[in-house]
């Protein structure tokens, strides 16, 4: 069983809902490998990662990932809680991304248009899956996993994401084990 | 000028002087500081950290998880600093201020040993799991029947009363259920389960002919006001501090109660070096302490004294006390201080989905899961000839999300706004022998930065519990299964012993001097004038959480002290 699973489990174990959603950020759990503190971001790069976000998370009849600045979040988190070695393939993943992009539509991903990004950013996380899937446990992460993952736990813990997307209440007040839930209700955002 | 010298240590003396000093501030020690106060004695609080002040110290509890920079997630920072606490569940961005950095407090783990621990007033009681589950003859007479450990001094009828006297004032919710591996106990009304956890305890009370059965939590959160305490909000965010006392702590419950009788003196910043002995009297004099601010050396005098340190922190004072009376540490004649260490062992257990209730969902965070009483070796009938001793589950079912939904966009994204599947996951908590190798001891090599000896720990699970850990696995898929869950899973993430942070036993209460450190008080054998209700004093470790165990021996113990104090005993 892999670490994910066990955190999954120790969530339900512990008969709660975890706030955050830490069980499914596999990049933040404890490892003795070292941080590096050489890896930046630019300006530039934050509007690129929002515009990954907000391909995989847009604003529909709510915002999307852009609007609740998951883009900058994202580099938080790559620089503060991501380990060397995964801080690399981040950092080589958003050119690779791009030359992907490139490569498909002769343009780079902030030149092409919504339709093509999705396009791009659907073939991506097939082959991420299919890594994924294949991969020995000690090798490294596919670059799109962490993007995925960094944009749904950004955008699903931030105000616009937690709020507006999904249902939050921060002081609930009372438990109700069984009350009636109908198609289309949103989840609780913890 | 002598005669000043001396009126000044005499004034000094007068002023370090209290009727009792407890050592440690966590849920026993604010159990032993609450009653010692409110029999009337002018009563010293020795805490080795910084103060924490109900409720104005828990900071960030109160925050979104937008308002944290990291949504609640760890950094690497934090992992480097404190590898082994951060490890813990309870351990994230706001609450990492109640654990310890592991750089500035080493150990040696001499085999794997993950030792949690919180240095602050409030101690653990402030991220404890707050489960409580009264211990029952099975419990107490469990050495004596299969030779492992030494037998309890006490039985059922002689805490009884004590957990009846402390657990209306923790405030514990749960259902009552006439078990005798159980006993039920004075609760709040329970905590409800949700519909998944209701067919799952149907089917399991129906469907196994060894009467196991799936309860309610029992929990220290207050489903109904205690005092001016609660009741539980269900923010689920207990390990932070609660700003309603909507759990049990010493800061919120405890401490407020000793300091209102004007008895109490909190000290915090108060490393305890030794207990100081008088061989003459054969009674302990008082506690040597290390301010950790002034860095000055104090001592503190009282005529009796409560060691509340916590199993680990207990067991490394007494070594630490060495006289020409007791060479291996205060009363340590029988050479037990140290060892007997045990935890529970647990990590093991199974999940499964379940494809109905589509139609029900949940309100609120309940900060309690349900739980299986033990059902092995409770009877004739039950009798298992793999292992001895028993197990008890955890654990709750919820509706899940589809993290790992496929795509990008808006189907993805309208995929993820809907609650998922219900499923659920029951892990197991079982007990562990008490073995005399498994042990603590001083290495007076490897100083702490206060330049005190530190601890080697070397402790393991060993054949009983390697054999009870696969029924406790095979067990839960079987009744996962049998309740109509698909896709069960086992799993064993095999954690190291400490990790469940139930430690025990590095100073047990057993009936002779020769083989024991306490008597059926609580009270050292060889130390009149001592008393140890951590954990420490445990002699054995059953299944069930032990904190409610502790705070019931703490106030017995404290009557008992009291009472011999008023006639002179000690």
């Amino acid at each position: 069983m892999n670490r994910r699973d066990a955190l999954s489990r120790v969530a339900l174990i512990l008969g709660g809902t975890v706030a955050g959603a830490h069980v499914f950020l596999e990049g933040c759990q404890p490892g003795d490998k070292k941080t590096s503190a050489a890896t930046t971001f630019t300006e530039k790069d934050t509007a690129y990662l929002d515009e990954i976000a907000d391909t995989i998370i847009p604003t529909t009849d709510t915002p999307g990932a852009k609007a609740a600045g998951v883009g900058a979040f994202m580099t938080v988190m790559v620089n503060d809680c991501y380990d060397e070695n995964d801080q690399k393939i981040f950092h080589e993943g958003m050119k690779l991304l791009n030359d992907a992009g490139k490569k498909k539509f002769g343009k780079s991903f902030m030149e092409i248009d919504p339709s093509a990004r999705k396009e791009l950013l659907t073939e991506i996380d097939k082959e991420a899956k299919e890594y994924m899937a294949n991969k020995k446990q000690d090798e490294p992460r596919h670059y799109f996993r962490m993007m995925k993952e960094l944009t749904l736990l950004g955008y699903f813990t931030s105000e616009i994401g937690a709020t507006q997307a999904l249902r939050y209440m921060a002081v609930p007040g009372k438990y109700e084990g069984c009350i009636p839930y109908k198609k289309g209700d949103r989840a609780w955002a913890t | 000028m002598p005669n000043d010298s001396t009126n000044i240590n005499n004034k000094a003396n007068l002023q370090n002087t209290y009727d009792a000093i407890v050592v440690g501030s966590g849920i026993s020690g604010g159990w032993a500081a609450k009653e010692l106060c409110e029999k009337g004695l002018k009563t010293l609080v020795l805490e080795r950290g910084r103060n924490v002040v109900h409720p104005k110290d828990y900071t960030g509890t109160l925050l979104n998880p937008w308002e944290l920079k990291h949504h609640n997630q760890l950094t690497q920072e934090n992992k480097k600093e404190s590898p082994v606490q951060s490890k813990c569940y309870a351990y994230n961005e706001v609450s990492k201020h109640f654990f310890v950095s592991d750089e500035d407090n080493p150990y040696t783990q001499v085999k794997p040993f993950d030792w949690i621990r919180g240095y602050h007033v409030g101690g653990r009681s402030l991220t404890w799991g707050r489960q409580c589950y009264r211990w029952s003859d099975i419990d107490f007479e469990a050495n004596a029947r299969d030779g492992h450990g030494v037998d309890w001094p006490i039985r059922y009828k002689d805490i009884a009363p004590w957990y009846d006297y402390v657990e209306p004032f923790v405030g514990i919710s749960g259902s009552l259920e006439g078990l005798p591996q159980l006993p039920d106990g004075k609760f709040q009304p329970p905590m409800e389960m949700n519909c998944l956890e209701k067919h799952v305890a149907e089917r399991i009370n129906k469907g196994f002919a060894d009467g196991r059965k799936m309860i309610i939590g029992r929990t220290a959160n207050h489903t109904a006001r205690v005092g001016d305490r609660g009741p539980c909000q269900y923010r689920n965010r207990c390990h932070e501090g609660c700003p309603y006392a909507g759990y049990f702590s010493s800061n919120s419950a405890t401490l407020p109660a000793a300091m209102k009788t004007g008895n109490m003196t909190l000290r915090p910043f108060s490393i305890v070096m030794e207990v100081i002995y008088d061989k003459e009297n054969q009674r302990a004099k008082g506690i040597r302490i290390l301010d950790a601010e002034t860095l000055k050396t104090e001592e503190y005098f009282a005529r009796i004294i409560f060691l509340n340190a916590s199993t680990l922190g207990t067991a490394h004072i007494l070594l630490n006390s060495v006289s020409d009376a007791f060479p291996n540490g205060l009363g340590n004649g029988s050479e037990q201080v140290g060892h007997n260490l045990m935890d529970h062992h647990y990590g093991v257990g199974a999940s499964g989905s379940y494809d109905g209730f589509q139609d029900q969902y949940y309100y609120g965070r309940r900060p309690n899961g349900i739980y299986i009483p033990r059902f092995r070796n409770i009877s004739e009938k039950t009798k298992r000839n793999d292992y001895v001793r028993g197990f008890g589950y955890q654990g709750g079912a919820s509706r899940g999300r589809q993290w790992t939904a496929d795509g990008v966009g808006t189907e993805l994204k309208d995929q993820l706004l809907e609650p998922g599947n219900w499923g659920m996951g029951i892990g197991s908590w079982g007990e562990h022998l008490p073995y005399y190798e498994n042990k603590a001891s001083l290495n007076k090599e490897k100083k702490d930065k206060w330049g005190l000896p530190t601890l080697d720990i070397d402790c393991e699970f060993k054949d009983n519990e390697m054999a009870m850990r696969k029924d406790m696995m095979e067990s839960a898929a079987e009744m996962l299964e049998k309740a109509g869950l698909r896709n069960v899973k086992t799993y064993d993430s095999k954690p190291a012993p400490g990790f469940c942070i139930h430690e025990m036993g590095t100073a047990r209460m057993g009936r002779d001097p020769k083989t024991s450190v306490l008597n059926g008080n609580n009270q050292m054998h060889e130390v009149k004038n001592v008393f140890i209700t951590d954990g420490a004093c445990m002699a054995s470790s059953a299944c069930q959480n032990p904190s409610i165990t502790y705070m019931a021996l703490t106030a017995r113990a404290a009557d008992y002290a009291v009472r011999e104090l008023k006639k002179g005993n000690v």
